[in-house]
């Protein structure tokens, strides 16, 4: 299992279309993905789950990867974090 | 796949004849047709033990998330462009594993397949509308979702639009925007709605589109498929199985009218050749062409929320302009009113918009939103700036919502100070009309709001269908404090505009007249009709009629004084 801990970048944090397109990116992938924020812990290929976390600019939050290349997967989906998506 | 139902409207014969149902009416023409039935809403499940095995429950469930999903798809396919990436979206939450978990638990626990999907839905709804901003607005769409995997399980017609291979009078309780997305006009001869008053979606639509419509009509919840009914928009009539002769004569004044709109070209004035400026309310580039196309003598009221919707923040300086410019050229040589953002109420916007207020219409909407993020109206009125250096049209800004002299004022040396040279108020709350004179001091053009003035006025919210019947613009109270605003425009000699629905009513634009108004601005497609009545009243004769109007008791009341005192027409 691949893991890091990151801030996301996003100006209006993961809503609406950053977000879906971040789900996207998870389902694509094919690897199992957690994303953790606080207490809470959410499958990242779940739009609902995701949204619900309701992440705000500069949220620290907790990527894990499971599976096949995870540490590549775990890779381009922090970059996706890592970027702002709303510039 | 597709999820319309293909139904045959065959004709009935019912013992209905002559009946009359009454409603709105929204523009004059009348059509006569058979009636589809939109589908009425599915019912929420209700929590009975299941008489299946819980996994049998849970593949019914599976099945009909799989096929609402693929629904959805392939009806954004059709549709294309902002629909498309909506309703993939939508798909999106039927696919959900989350919500699969949630539905997969309850199924174990013993709940039927719709019961589950309603309950998960419900649940994850809640979540999202306490988030509130924009993931707040998509909650509904969750609702949607599950209504049609709901609808799948029990064998129901989709929730939506049907489609039928004949052309029909669409009974609806009232459209929503996501199904006037896909509806195919070409088929629509005319919309009845239960609910809904002069402002609802569907009345919009339909003037929009210059479809007859009557809407408000509740006793229309009795109409059923396939019988024959008159849809006479200018009376607010549906006749239930009519009889010929009525039939003919609808035919003839539908006739009547549109020889009287081919006719009538050029610009608007009155019959004693007192000029009416007839411009346009536009939302976006396409209503930009199409009234330009219908011979609007420029844009009366450009609304650029359209532009900003769905966004978490607002477009950059340089994204505005560039679509700014596109609008603008339109018209060389013509006035373009732009109306700054209007947020709030039943528009939001997630980066201007305070969530959880508890009356967004008394909110801070409109000019208030804006002072509060003052960033978002300076970029705004520096890119209106911009692309109106680079374009022919005649560039005008006004504020939403301005309730005191000194927010004109405020934003009237704003747009100055940021290179726009006339910038005004819209009037939409009663302090304003009633300070008018005040106002005009501090404004170099006032623009009347007529739909938030009347909801402001009579105390009803524009949107609810129960309070419908207080939104009629004929209302005397309204036309008052429009006169409030005429009288001090005149003195001022500050233009004054009317750009609410009101003016596309082709007798209430020539009372409007009559009470100081200087142009009228109205979906494009109003435009000919109301030239055509325009041109028949002297601007004594407007005011005539305006004072008959503002002494009435009623709305109906003052509707009906002008009507018997213009001679009628065939």
């Amino acid at each position: 299992m691949a893991e890091r801990t990151l801030a996301v970048a996003s100006a209006h944090g993961l809503h609406a279309r950053p977000a879906a397109l971040f789900v996207k990116a998870v389902t694509d992938s094919g690897c199992a993905v957690e994303l953790v924020k606080g207490e809470r812990t959410i499958n990242a290929a779940s739009i609902l789950g995701v949204v619900s976390l309701g992440i705000e600019h500069d949220d620290e939050v907790i990527l894990r990867v499971q599976g096949e290349e995870a540490d590549a997967v775990l890779e381009s989906l922090a970059a996706f974090l890592e970027k702002d998506h709303d510039a | 796949m597709s999820d319309v139902e293909i139904r045959d409207v065959g004709t009935r014969n019912l013992d209905t004849h002559g009946d009359v149902i009454h409603g709105v009416g929204i523009g004059r023409a009348t059509t006569v047709g058979p009636v589809l039935r939109m589908p009425e809403p599915v019912a929420d499940p209700v929590d009975k033990p299941s008489t299946l095995r819980p996994e049998q429950e849970l593949s019914r469930a599976s099945e009909a998330l799989l096929v609402t999903a693929a629904q959805l798809r392939s009806r954004g396919e059709v549709a294309g462009g902002t629909a498309a990436e909506v309703l993939a979206a939508l798909a999106m939450m039927a696919e959900d594993p989350a919500l699969a978990a949630d539905v997969r638990h309850r199924t174990e626990d013993g709940a039927t397949a719709e019961y589950a999907i309603h309950a998960a839905m419900t649940t994850f709804r809640e979540m999202l509308a306490a988030l509130g901003g924009y993931l707040g607005e998509r909650a509904a769409d969750l609702d949607d979702v599950a209504r049609r995997a709901i609808a799948h399980l029990q064998g129901l017609p989709n929730p939506g639009v049907p489609k039928s291979a004949t052309p029909f009078v669409l009974v609806a309780r009232d459209l929503a925007p996501a199904d006037t997305a896909t509806l195919d006009l070409d088929f629509v001869l005319a919309l009845v709605t239960t609910d809904g008053g002069p402002t609802s979606h569907t009345a919009i639509l339909a003037r929009e589109k210059g479809i007859t419509a009557v809407v408000g009509a509740a006793e229309a919840a009795s109409l059923v498929d396939g019988e024959i009914v008159l849809v006479d928009a200018e009376n607010g009539t549906v006749e239930r199985d009519p009889a010929q002769e009525r039939i003919d004569l609808a035919l003839q004044r539908t006739a009547t009218l549109e020889a009287i709109r081919a006719q009538s070209s050029g610009p608007g004035r009155l019959a004693d050749g007192h000029a009416v400026p007839l411009l346009a309310n536009i939302g976006s580039i396409d209503s930009a062409r199409e009234a330009a196309a219908r011979g609007a003598e420029g844009v009366g009221l450009f609304r650029t929320e359209v532009l900003f919707l769905g966004a978490d923040k607002a477009p950059s300086v340089e994204e505005q302009a560039a679509t700014y410019r596109e609008v603008f050229e339109q018209f060389p040589g013509q006035k373009v009113v732009v109306r700054v953002l209007d947020a709030g109420a039943d528009k939001p916007l997630a980066f201007l918009t305070d969530a959880g207020e508890e009356n967004p219409a008394l909110g801070r909407r409109g000019l208030r939103a804006l002072a509060a993020h003052e960033h978002v109206l300076r970029d705004q009125l520096t890119a209106l700036a911009i692309a109106a250096a680079d374009s022919d049209a005649l560039v005008q800004v006004m504020a939403p919502m301005v309730s005191t002299p000194a927010e004109a004022r405020y934003f009237r040396d704003l747009a100055h100070e940021l290179g726009i040279a006339v910038a005004g108020v819209m009037v939409e709350v009663p302090s304003c009309a009633i300070l008018a004179d005040h106002v005009a001091l501090n404004a170099d053009f006032m623009s009347v709001g007529t739909n938030d003035l009347t909801q402001y006025t009579l105390a009803a919210d524009r949107l609810l269908g129960t309070v419908a019947g207080f939104q009629n613009p004929w209302n005397p109270a309204v036309l008052r404090l429009i006169a409030a605003v005429g009288t001090a425009g005149a003195e001022h000699d500050v233009p004054v505009g009317i750009c609410g629905e009101a003016a596309a009513d082709p007798l209430l634009a020539v009372v409007l007249i009559g009470l100081g108004a200087t142009s009228l601005s109205m979906s494009s497609s109003a435009i000919a009709e109301v030239r055509a009545e325009l041109a028949q009243h002297t601007l004594d004769d407007a005011r005539t009629l305006a004072a008959l109007a503002v002494s009435a008791e009623s709305a109906e009341a003052a509707h009906q004084a002008v009507l018997d005192a213009t001679t009628i027409r065939p």
